[in-house]
């Protein structure tokens, strides 16, 4: 039996970042308790959105409304299985992120160190908004919040070189907001309503043309967060942020939400149904297809190990948007596999790349020769991690880009599914090339063994077995992604 | 029960009487001035907050001034929409004169008995538009209030403050001019002069010539009154000249209650039917807000004065608010009764941190501004709350008036003022984070944090947590303006 209960849980998710935020600048002179603090509140943060699960694996779903602005819009969020799979990817991954940074910014002496942490509080709260939103303006809202809040991550460093990533940031996101802001008002003028439906709200009998307008605008609007092609450049420049940014918000929050927002568009604002009879689903899978080949051609040729991560995430988000697009039960479920196993492999690497680069200060692949002799344990995780990216069984990126291939196939679509084998031999040929670099370049003498801090070293090994893990039992991950279109 | 029957006259006479004695008090001590335009200043505001709460639950007040029935006497008329401006100036009034103590020491420091007579004389009369139902005595408050506001421009320092204030001078004169004849207009064919009276006996006369020019008249010159783009030059020299409480004052109220007056007139006494149908009014008034809000953000862009950028940006938010009366329905005029109370606060906010950076650190070029936010920490995070919500970033306050008024460009099918309200949001961004940018994100050598006075970050900060409250407890006011967005429809 359905049901929808009320819960304040969803709200209590939302302010205990924001709390935590208000506190980190308060404690601002004292650096222990101000790091405590952002690790006991990712902990309490992850406690309450897992303590929701039970609920949704239930079949139920969790309801607060805070206010009603006019008759059909309010703000007001909803806990279902795709907001719960997003809240808890986001908020365990915090955990392991917080203790990550403290390693991080301590082992390079970071300026700013309290502004790091409450922007980095204040983005997650708004990450699990995104992620509880219940309707189409309060998800807008959290959106727009997230952007502003990573905004003071991204120029962190305070170079020239920052500046301009953090204004070309600012323009890309805030000029999608724009536009999706837009086609949230046009279509509260045609629905008159913005609280997300399953099987979507717009009414079926819209003139064609202005639901083609409206999709287009929504995937613009939210595809400069998801990075498609030719609206990702503010992704490459914005890894110039700390890496346990790039790592938790480039790879999951962040760019994360904006496909999340795709995910909603087409199965809670459209419904599968209304696509499937304009045939928009086969138009998106296509143009998300572009993205997928020619990001990883990209990724290629970039030296800087960054850099070829950022390219990597351009390309692999647009496999979720693939798979959505499809809008057949096997695309789905390897979209939001994909979406949860891809967070926990990139997550990875960044780790990995920021632990070397606190090690050895090297940034470029072309001076990793050897690093895999210095560095072994993190260089593993590397190698698990990369594996997943390529699909390899077992690890977890096999099981999504298994059903994302079934779901090509399902939906007769051969050339989709070409794109998918073509990118995963891209995938090994820019990935693989580090992993040889790390362990079999360089001279042959031996190597002084020098780890990352604990600090970091757990984390990214925490990571990099449970995405090993997750592949091999991915019946939790299953469970929710089935829910989401049963629901 | 009688006292309240009283404050809608009270309200304007204490602050009258006041600024009468202020010049002979400032004869004996000049300090003695600053606490008594306090004193009166907080007593306006417990009589602003008994009269909305009577508003609220009693409904209006009607007071009728030496007991002359209306329409021979002057009404004074206490609606939804007169206590929510009361309300609104009275507590900036307030705010600000806590701010102008340090302001005026340093920007006017032989001048105070001048200001605070002006300054109380400027309160009244925003006070008496606000409250009064008769249409002279709205001029004549009109008036008093720019030639108040002309002079507080001029006491500034330098030579430049006398340009701008005589350019105001001038086109506020021209505006006065315009309303009067149109007031002249009104009284010819109904021969009355009361609001409620003319609105009653105009109906009947919407095909007569003189009903048209009149509207007109009343368009143009209020028009000049809250700088509609293109009658806006006398703004940015006005209020970037004038001291830094004044540019406040000038932003956040006379403009706002110039807004008003234009609501008054266009919704009241004449009805939406005439001036949306009959004449094409709000088509014009529409576009011209639309160019407005384009044109004041680009200008706004190309400045590097702090403050004649936050003008320039005035231009373009008197521009939202023009287009929610222009668009005549009810979540346009939610907007845009949101916009003058988001704004007056935004503003506010923006240009009392720019009055507390420039007593400080006597910078006024935004290019100067590097490491701002390191040595004065907290006036920097109040500007910063107030430039993001004027980008209309949610939770903000801002961002709900623009969706509101979004919503109602949608309502009335004319989605191009929709996209231009979200694009101009865009140029907003480009100006405060250019701002914002240099202020936090550049390495200083020297991080000393030097703070501007106690006096003025407080009201600064009280000013940007009401940006902050408006946006997260929209959902209170909200029903309260749906009822003055119905009573005028």
């Amino acid at each position: 039996m359905k049901m929808d209960m009320l819960s304040i849980r969803p709200v209590l998710a939302v302010l205990v970042s924001l709390m935590a935020a208000i506190l980190i600048v308060v404690f601002r002179k004292y650096k222990n308790i101000r790091e405590f603090l952002t690790i006991s509140a990712s902990i309490i943060k992850f406690i309450i959105i897992s303590s929701m699960l039970p609920y949704i694996l239930a079949g139920n779903t969790l309801y607060y409304e805070l206010f009603q602005i006019l008759p059909g819009i309010s703000v007001a969020f909803r806990v279902d299985a795709l907001g719960i799979l997003f809240g808890i990817l986001a908020s365990f991954l915090w955990i392991l992120t917080s203790i990550y940074s403290i390693g991080y910014m301590r082992s390079l002496n970071e300026h700013s160190q309290t502004r790091y942490y409450a922007f980095f509080a204040l983005a997650l709260s708004s990450a699990i908004g995104v992620a509880f939103s219940a309707t189409l303006l309060t998800l807008f809202i959290f959106y727009e919040t997230l952007t502003l809040s990573t905004y003071p991550l991204v120029v962190h460093k305070e170079t020239p070189k920052a500046r301009s990533a953090g204004r070309r940031y600012l323009i890309y996101t805030l000029s999608g907001s724009v536009v999706l802001l837009f086609a949230i008002i046009l279509s509260y003028s045609i629905a008159g309503t913005l609280d997300f439906v399953n099987g979507g709200f717009l009414p079926k009998d819209t003139s064609i043309t202005n639901l083609q307008i409206l999709f287009v605008m929504f995937i613009i609007g939210f595809g400069v967060k998801s990075a498609f092609m030719p609206l990702h450049s503010w992704l490459p420049s914005a890894m110039i942020a700390p890496t346990p940014v790039s790592a938790l918000l480039h790879a999951v929050a962040v760019v994360k939400s904006g496909i999340f927002g795709v995910i909603r568009v087409i199965y809670f604002v459209f419904g599968s149904e209304l696509l499937l009879d304009m045939g928009l689903g086969t138009v998106l899978a296509y143009f998300v297809s572009f993205t997928i080949i020619v990001a990883s051609l990209f990724a290629l040729v970039q030296d800087n190990l960054k850099r070829r991560l950022a390219y990597s995430t351009i390309s692999q988000l647009s496999y979720i948007a693939l798979g959505v697009a499809l809008l057949n039960h096997n695309g789905l479920v390897g979209g939001v596999l994909h979406f949860v196993y891809h967070a926990l492999m990139k997550i990875t690497l960044f780790f990995c790349a920021g632990a070397i680069y606190v090690v050895t200060r090297k940034e470029n692949i072309s001076e990793l020769n050897g690093i895999g002799r210095k560095m072994p344990i993190t260089m593993s995780m590397f190698f698990i991690a990369v594996l997943g990216m390529c699909g390899f069984p077992p690890t977890c990126g096999f099981i999504s880009k298994w059903y994302l291939l079934l779901g090509t196939v399902n939906a007769e679509q051969l050339p989709l599914a070409i794109v998918l084998l073509i990118s995963t031999l891209l995938n090994v040929a820019y990935f693989f090339p580090i992993v040889f670099r790390a362990f079999f370049k360089g001279s042959k003498t031996r190597f002084k063994f020098k780890e990352a801090p604990l600090f970091m070293l757990v984390p990214l090994i925490l990571t990099g077995f449970l995405s090993l893990i997750l592949g091999i039992f991915p019946d939790m991950v299953f469970q929710l992604a089935e829910r989401i279109e049963g629901g | 029960m009688n006292i309240i029957q009283n404050l809608p006259i009270l309200i304007v006479i204490v602050p009258l009487i006041t600024s009468f004695c202020m010049p002979i008090i400032g004869l004996f001590r000049r300090r003695y001035c600053f606490y008594l335009t306090l004193i009166t200043n907080f007593l306006i505001l417990i009589f602003a907050m008994l009269l909305l709460n009577y508003v609220i639950n009693q409904g209006e007040i009607h007071y009728y001034l030496g007991n002359w029935e209306p329409p021979y006497g002057i009404e004074y008329v206490i609606d939804h929409l007169s206590a929510f401006m009361i309300i609104l100036i009275s507590f900036i009034a307030f705010i600000m004169t806590i701010y102008s103590k340090e302001d005026v020491e340093n920007e006017l420091p032989t001048n105070a008995p001048l200001f605070y007579t002006l300054f109380m004389l400027l309160t009244a009369s925003l006070l008496g538009i606000v409250s009064t139902g008769d249409l002279f005595n709205l001029y004549v408050f009109l008036e008093i209030a720019s030639l108040s506001a002309y002079t507080l421009v001029a006491v500034g320092k330098k030579k430049d403050a006398l340009i701008g204030s005589f350019n105001y001078l001038i086109m506020g004169t021209l505006g006065a001019c315009f309303i009067l004849i149109g007031i002249g207009f009104l009284y010819l064919v109904t021969g009355s002069l009361n609001m409620a009276d003319i609105a009653l006996r105009l109906p009947s006369l919407y095909n007569s010539h003189v009903v048209h020019a009149a509207a007109i008249f009343f368009v143009v010159g209020l028009s000049i009154k809250i700088a509609l783009f293109p009658l806006h030059v006398w703004l940015p020299d006005a209020h970037a000249h004038a001291p830094s409480t004044i540019s406040v004052f000038l932003s956040g109220l006379v403009l706002k209650v110039g807004a008003y007056a234009m609501i008054r007139i266009l919704f009241d006494i004449f009805t939406v039917e005439f001036f949306v149908n009959t004449l094409p009014i709000a088509e014009v008034l529409s576009w011209m807000a639309a160019i407005a809000i384009i044109a004041g953000s680009i200008n706004a862009i190309a400045q590097k004065d702090i403050k004649r950028m936050l003008a320039y940006s005035s231009v373009s938010q008197m521009g939202y608010i023009a287009l929610g009366i222009g668009l005549a329905n009810a979540p346009s005029i939610i907007g845009s009764l949101l916009h003058i109370l988001n704004h007056a606060f935004m503003k506010g906010c923006l240009f009392s941190a720019a009055g507390a950076i420039i007593h400080k650190y006597k910078i006024r070029n935004v290019h100067q501004f590097k490491g701002l936010g390191k040595k004065m920490p907290y006036t920097m995070a109040a500007f910063s709350i107030a430039a993001i919500s004027m980008v209309g970033a949610p939770p903000f306050g801002a961002f709900f008036s623009k969706l509101f008024l979004a919503l109602g460009a949608i309502e009335s099918g004319k989605w191009i003022f929709a996209l231009i309200i979200l694009i101009s949001s865009l140029l907003n961004a480009a100006y405060f984070f250019s701002i914002l940018e240099r202020a936090y994100f550049t390495k200083l050598h020297d991080e000393k944090i030097e703070e501007a006075p106690i006096s003025m970050i407080l009201p600064t900060f009280i000013l940007a947590m009401g940006c902050i409250a408006f946006g997260v407890f929209m959902f209170i006011l909200e029903p309260f303006l749906r009822d003055i967005a119905t009573s005028l429809l």
